[in-house]
């Protein structure tokens, strides 16, 4: 039975532990033996009312590579979107074209109410600052895929906990395992009280710190995440920490052989270029996980695995 | 009907009588229960003395019974009113509010990048606290809490 035949894909929440670890099993088998045309003669839509490059690339070379075909627009602007059409109608017209609809948008829970009135899947690909589960499960699979388990692991996550969804969701999956997590960030950018709400009554271990120098021999996974300049209300405390969560090769030099380095990309001055070169960097295989990830995702639901 | 002297309102048959509602939140509650579509004869009384509140508020409405359901909904902005069921001028049941583990459409989802508050979609919140009172949005996931607390 494929309990997720059919099912949309919204949340991380959405998933078991159980239909995230058959997700991950599926990718693998993806990666290590391509499995054709699975995706011929289905047309997925791929709406990007919000423009993420990235993303959209991705589930583009995720369905391509399986024969599929994809419709969709890349931006609002060009779409009847710009005309003033609801979220609603527009679900409902795409919806007769295509057989599953990738959407990303910048209003926050725009994909659990297409979920809703959808006759089909809706695969979550970015709602504002709420969800993007295929970056996390994503995010597992570089996990698994790197440490040969998702059990018993010290992450670390580092820069702007506050508001990187990418760290929450990540957290909430990784909830389900026997995980320690580090969290280093400005004061100004802790990881939210409800998240450690979750992780106490899970009775999970968590640390904070500001600075991650002294401790770093310890991670197995070294989550990084951007600082921006705009989250800081005082623009002071910003040049104080800067400079504190970026990563560079020397801090590398005493740490576990097993550790690797992540990040969701786009990186822009929180990691190094010096460290790209580093057998611990894993960020650009990381985004390459996507893609069979995303065909995992897909097939599931298009039932065809 | 000795109570009668102490209530300025007059009293019912048959019926429900809301009291302990804050003084501030009678016209949520009024809304809340739709009272101002109902043809039955209601009494509202505000700004009553009350040893608990200060000022508390009072809706008396002949004739209807409410379900508990619908009742709890003004658990939210009333959460010590009681509920009493009157029959032949007696209160015959007192009930005491439970807030509902979910609620729809009477509350504003407080983060302006929600569906919510761009499409005509009917807000949903799951309670994850009561005390204090926390509200998880359906949609964008977002806890609104008391202090930021809207009635639709
Ligand atoms: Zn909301």
């Amino acid at each position: 039975m494929n309990s997720l035949k059919n099912k949309s894909l919204v949340s991380i929440n959405d998933f078991s532990p159980r239909e995230i670890e058959s997700i991950l099993e599926t990718a693998a088998r993806f990666e290590k033996d391509p499995p054709g045309r699975l995706l011929s003669g289905r047309v997925i839509a791929a709406l990007f009312f919000e423009p993420s490059t990235r993303t959209r690339l991705s589930f583009e070379s995720a369905v391509k590579r399986l024969d599929g075909q994809i419709i969709g627009f890349a931006e609002a602007g060009s779409s009847s979107v710009s005309k003033g059409e609801s979220l609603k109608d527009t679900i409902r017209t795409v919806s007769n074209y295509s057989d599953l609809i990738v959407m990303r948008h910048s209003i926050e829970g725009s994909a659990r109410y297409a979920s809703e009135i959808s006759p089909v899947p809706i695969i979550n690909a970015g709602d504002g600052a709420n969800q993007h589960p295929t970056q996390t499960l994503l995010d597992l699979y570089s996990i698994k895929k790197t440490q040969g388990t998702l059990d018993g692991l010290n992450i670390f996550m580092v820069g702007d906990l506050k508001y990187g969804r990418t760290v929450h969701s990540l957290l909430i999956a990784l909830s389900n395992y026997n995980t320690t997590f580090n969290f280093i960030s400005p004061a100004e950018l802790r990881m939210p009280d409800e998240y450690k709400i979750i992780l106490d009554k899970k009775g999970l271990k968590y640390y904070e710190h500001d600075d991650f120098t002294e401790i770093i021999s310890r991670a197995d996974i070294v989550y990084m995440t951007r600082v921006q300049r705009e989250r800081f209300s005082d623009p002071l405390e910003y040049e104080k920490v800067k400079n504190i969560y970026v990563l560079r090769n020397e801090m590398l030099e005493n740490t576990k052989e097993n550790l690797r380095i992540l990040h969701p990309l786009p990186r822009v001055n929180e990691i190094e270029p010096e460290v790209d070169e580093n057998p611990k960097a894993y960020y650009f295989e990381q985004a390459l996980n996507g893609v069979f990830v995303r065909q995992a995702i897909i097939t599931s639901i298009l039932d065809l695995i | 009907m000795g109570e009668t002297k102490q209530l300025s309102v007059s009293a019912i048959k048959n019926g429900t009588v809301i009291d302990h509602i804050p003084a501030d939140t009678l016209f949520s509650v009024i809304n809340i229960l739709g009272l101002e579509n109902i043809s039955n004869q209601i009494t509202f009384g505000t700004n009553l003395e009350s040893k608990k509140f200060g000022k508390k508020g009072i809706i008396k409405v002949e004739g209807i019974y409410f379900s508990e359901k619908e009742i709890n909904k003004i658990a939210l902005v009333a959460p010590a009113a009681r509920l009493n069921i009157i029959r032949d001028y007696e209160v015959v049941e007192k009930h005491q509010l439970t807030i509902p583990d979910e609620i729809e459409g009477i509350v504003k989802c407080f983060n302006p990048a929600c569906i919510t508050n761009h499409e005509p979609v009917t807000t949903r919140f799951r309670i994850v606290s009561k005390d204090p009172l926390r509200l998880k949005c359906h949609y964008c996931e977002k806890i609104t809490d008391e202090e930021h607390l809207t009635i639709i």
